[in-house]
């Protein structure tokens, strides 16, 4: 392998002498002061290769030894790595000695030791491409599937493959023999280089399938589907957070994978604390069980950042090899985005918008592009969702990365300092945000089916009336109470009705916090209701703002009760009374 | 301080206002090094040619300067001996006292490994209804007051401070007015607390550069304490606006393209790798914790800047100081305000109605405000519009001035006082378990 010897330091960025060839992208490591410091490669310039490292590189010396390991930037993938804490590079959180993160510690993702229960799917004979199921194991519930090698080209005859029973990850559990005549022994560990999209699906349709978050601003106003891409910009303090943490509890997706990217680490203690405690709403076991977490704190090394998202979208697209529907969240991109800053700094390149790198929108547009819905060579479906956050600088979003993003995003909500600062909580506009997947005619389908045939039609009238409702408010604000028509003021009260009883919901709350489909369907056609009713004979203002003042509370307790509990059809009797 | 086996070097090969370059071997990246006398860090290293920034800057040195190199990274000593004291960026005493002996330790030391910490969990009681009752802080947070420079931020935060169960308070000044040392100084002296304060100070007298080394120095003796000792130590940190100047004075000289408002690219990074080492650490460690309350002065309240913005995203919800004209006292702004932790404790820690009281009063005082604006622009107000008036001034005088000094149970029975004053049940939108339990007005 090839060796390097430091040649300069300037933070992160270390700059080797080295003798012989090397990878773009390669992983090195550094010896100083008996710590191996895990380093990759990012540009050469003749025998200088400049690295960034992924850790603090304090009292590093020139002359200090590198050793080169021939490979990217790769992880493992195999049973054992549900609920895990990892760190953007993948180690074991849980297995570091102390306190506090030692520089150079690195530890196994998997747990060598621990035995699982295989089945095999195939058997000796059988031909099988590059990630064809060869048998399963049960993790946490999740029936995984243990593939061919996912680099393997061509196809190959399982020579032999072990009976059913206890195997541990690193065992051969079975040979294929190739085209070529070269025997492969597979174990249940795949490696693959982060940066590289898996593409060992068969076809990548446009997604139809709504994901089920229990948030109605999203489920009902502006639905995510599976497969589906989003992103949620927002001035800090306006709930990204919040509303981050609600879908994962609640959305309807086998595993959840939380990259928590440059952001607080009370964060990630939030999740691990509560999520072996909650339950999954949709299968009613442990959410910590669907769940694995990519910390990559803002005070952990920068360049590591910068990997999390790509080992956490490598994980994601591992299970979806195996048929899953797998939500993958990063909070935040744009913390992302500024770890490429710092290193393009750093390396003196000529800046493009905002001093962020000019490749910024083709990063982005990448990383998107690698969720999806797909069929798999076998028939079987598996889907990559994708959310992020966006904190654009200063909550304006006309910056780099809110715009790259935008152009690659199919769903947009935003959040709005206004009606955080006004409680009006999931802060997300109702008017600017939007779901391309609403005009989708697959979508559209779909929803007929699964909910019904009035769903699409009654939300995009809510969402006109919401639009007339700031109209109104603007002129009365403009004209004052007494310079409208009353029928104005009942209009906007429309717009106010549908924001508290629909849009807005109380994320610490028992009940409001999750709202199943059935359940937004039944307020969906209630709100409708009201807001379909013309003959309101009121006779001046102050007259309809306390009969919608009144109908809100009511509603608003609806939403507070237990569904179809006593109390429930009590207030809703109540509400169909004042109709 | 040179001894006899460090070799000393005499040619320095560049001078600019902040570095000096040199050509030196054996030099370890973010070493400390020594120029006539003055402290010097390694920022860069290319070959033989090395670049340190220098502290106290550079006029005056001469190209035959003597540069020594310590072989360490800036560290502080600690133990026991500090409580008491006062220290400069350096770490040495300004209070005429004798030096520190202790365990020394590097500053700007690793992070806590993420699944050490615990959830942070207790409630910091604070007297004032702004912060404990509509944005309760929680030991192991890290949260700042953003306020323009002449708002009394620093009153305020001595108050929290004197009021607060901690064990130990750190201050870290940078850039402190003369005057504003002093007033701190008496505050906690005056109060008998003196023996648990610690303070690390840079006065608008002192290099600016010399700055940045206060957070860390102010944080190491923390986690001394809190790691340790198992202590509660509250971090007090004034102001950072100074500390983020200083990092753009060094990343220009460092000849760095500049990101927005002239702030270096890496401003983000820079600021959490500060307010991250806020922790709560599990019992099985033995406890301890360290919270950080932090002053950013804004420039004409824009948050846009950024310096809070990047502090924005980074801390658990910020503090906005604000005077209010009917009241006319000071007032933690109801609107703009937060505490991202508060639901750890709100309702779990303090009786159960606090969530809901809490935003049901907001909701009402935003009420007022845009009733204010109509009266403004000339419209009438409903019988609705004035209530909320009404309440509103209760509201700022009986809860958000910072002069108020109650228990959270006070501050809520006063709510509910108001609630019951001024408007009719169905205009709290609050469940009806608590609107049962404390609604008294029959109707």
């Amino acid at each position: 392998m090839t060796k390097g010897i430091v040649s300069g330091v300037v933070s992160n960025m270390v700059t080797l002498r080295v003798d012989g060839p090397v990878l773009q992208g390669e992983i090195c490591y550094i010896t100083t002061g008996g710590d191996r410091l895990m380093a990759e490669v990012i540009k050469v310039v003749g025998s200088d290769v400049y690295v960034q490292v992924f850790e603090s590189t304090r009292g590093l010396k020139v002359g200090s030894q590198a050793e080169f390991t021939g490979h990217q930037l790769e992880i493992q993938l195999g049973p054992g790595m549900l609920s895990k804490n990892y760190d953007g590079l993948q180690n074991d959180l849980d297995k570091m000695d102390g306190v506090f993160l030692r520089r150079g510690q690195y530890t196994a993702p998997l747990d060598e030791d621990r035995l699982w229960d295989f089945e095999p799917i195939v058997k000796a004979g059988d031909r099988v491409q590059g990630s064809d199921w060869l048998g399963k194991v049960e993790e946490n519930h999740q029936p995984l599937k243990i593939m061919a090698p996912f680099q393997m080209e061509g196809t190959a005859v399982v020579k032999s493959i072990v009976p059913a029973g206890q195997y541990k990850v690193n065992d051969t559990i079975a040979v294929l023999t190739t085209e070529a005549g070269e025997d492969i022994n597979v174990t249940m560990v795949q490696h693959w280089p982060v940066k590289f999209a898996m593409t060992n699906y068969k076809e990548k349709p446009r997604p139809f399938k709504l994901l089920e978050t229990g948030v109605r601003t999203i489920d009902t106003f502006n639905p995510i589907v599976e497969g589906g891409t989003g992103f949620i910009p927002g001035p800090f303090g306006t709930g990204k957070t919040v509303l981050q943490h609600a879908i994962s509890k609640q959305a309807e997706a086998d595993i959840v994978i939380i990259a928590a990217c440059g952001e607080r680490a009370n964060e990630v203690v939030e999740i691990f604390t509560e999520f072996p405690e909650l339950i999954d709403p949709h299968t009613g076991r442990k959410l910590m069980e669907r769940t694995i977490i990519i910390a990559n704190t803002s005070n952990m090394p920068v360049a590591a950042r910068e990997a999390s998202v790509y080992t956490a979208m490598t994980m994601a697209e591992y299970y979806r090899s195996m048929g899953l529907r797998v939500l993958l969240m990063a909070d935040s991109t744009s913390r992302w985005a500024q770890a490429l800053r710092e290193m393009s700094n750093r390396m003196e390149e000529l800046p493009g918008p905002d001093a962020f790198p000019m490749d910024l929108g083709a990063l982005v547009a990448n990383f998107y592009g690698r969720a999806g819905y797909v069929y798999l060579n076998n028939g079987e479906v598996g889907s990559v969702t994708f959310l992020g956050t966006v904190s654009p600088a200063g909550g304006n979003l006309k910056e780099p990365v809110t715009e790259n993003t935008k152009k690659v995003a199919r769903c947009f909500y935003a959040l709005e300092q206004d009606r955080a600062d006004k409680k009006r909580y999931p802060a997300v506009n109702p008017i600017d945000s939007y779901s391309k997947y609403l005009e989708y005619p697959e979508f559209a389908e779909y929803i007929k089916g699964h909910i019904n045939e009035e769903w699409i039609p009654k939300v995009l009238a809510l969402k006109t009336r919401m639009q007339r409702g700031k109209e109104i408010a603007e002129q009365i604000n403009i004209l004052g109470d007494d310079g409208v028509p009353v029928e104005y003021h009942v209009t906007f009260w429309k717009s106010e009705i549908i924001d508290f009883v629909i849009l807005q919901q109380d994320a610490f709350d028992e009940i409001d916090a999750v709202t199943p489909l059935e359940r937004q369907e039944e307020i969906l056609n209630l709100v409708t209701a009201i807001c379909d009713k013309e003959d309101y004979k009121f006779v001046e203002f102050e007259e309809v703002t306390r009969y919608f003042k009144k109908m809100i509370n009511l509603c608003k307790q609806m939403n507070y009760s237990v569904y179809k509990s006593e109390q429930y059809y009590d207030f809703k009797k109540q509400v169909e009374a004042m109709l | 301080m040179a001894t006899a086996f460090q070799k000393v070097y005499t040619k320095i090969s560049q001078i600019t206002k902040a570095t000096c370059s040199l050509k030196a071997k054996g030099v370890g990246y973010d070493e400390l090094a020594t120029i006539n006398g003055r402290l010097a860090q390694v920022v860069k290293i290319v070959g033989d040619d090395v670049t340190l920034q220098v502290f106290e800057g550079t006029g005056g040195i001469p190209t035959n300067a003597e540069v020594t190199f310590l072989g360490k990274a800036p560290s502080l000593k600690v133990s026991d001996d500090l409580a008491g004291r006062f220290f400069n960026a350096y770490g040495h005493p300004i209070d005429g006292g004798p030096e520190i002996e202790g365990k020394e330790v590097e500053i700007g030391g690793p992070s806590v490994n993420p699944v050490r910490r615990k959830q942070p969990s207790e409630l910091i009681a604070t007297g004032i209804a702004g912060i404990d009752l509509n944005n309760t802080l929680v030991s192991g947070q890290k949260i700042p007051f953003f306020a323009d420079p002449d708002q009394p931020f620093n009153e305020v935060m001595a108050m929290v401070a004197m009021r607060a169960k901690a064990d130990k308070i750190i201050l870290g000044g940078m850039g402190m007015t003369n005057d504003d040392y002093y007033f701190f100084r008496n505050t906690f002296s005056n109060a008998g607390a003196l023996d648990r304060i610690i303070s690390f100070i840079n006065t608008t007298e002192d290099p600016a550069v010399e700055r940045l080394l206060i957070p860390d120095m102010a944080l190491t003796a923390a986690e001394y304490f809190a790691v340790e000792k198992h202590e509660t130590v509250l971090v007090l940190l004034t102001d950072m606006t100074s500390y983020a100047d200083s990092l753009s004075i060094v990343s220009n000289r460092m000849d760095q393209i500049p990101s927005k408002d002239s702030m270096p690219g890496s401003l983000y990074s820079d600021l959490a790798k500060i307010y991250e080492k806020a922790v709560q650490f599990p019992e099985s460690v033995g406890g301890g914790s360290i919270t950080i309350i932090a002053v950013t002065t804004l420039s004409g309240g824009d948050i846009t800047h950024a310096v809070p913005d990047n502090t924005g995203y980074i801390t658990e919800g910020q503090l906005y100081l604000r005077r209010d004209s009917d009241v006319g006292k000071v007032v933690v702004d109801p609107f703009r305000s937060l505490s991202r932790l508060k639901q750890l404790v709100a309702g779990k820690k303090t009786r159960k109605d606090h969530a809901q009281v809490m935003n049901a009063a907001i909701r009402l005082y935003a009420d007022a405000a845009n009733a204010k604006t109509k009266l403004e622009n000339g419209f009438d107000l409903t019988d609705y519009d004035n209530r909320c008036l009404d309440y509103a001034k209760d509201y700022a005088e009986k809860l958000l001035a910072i002069d108020v000094n109650l228990n959270t149970e006070e501050m809520l029975d006063v709510t509910w006082s108001l609630f019951n004053k001024h408007f009719e049940l169905e205009e709290l939108n609050i469940k009806k378990e608590f609107t049962d339990q404390y609604w008294t007005k029959k109707g």
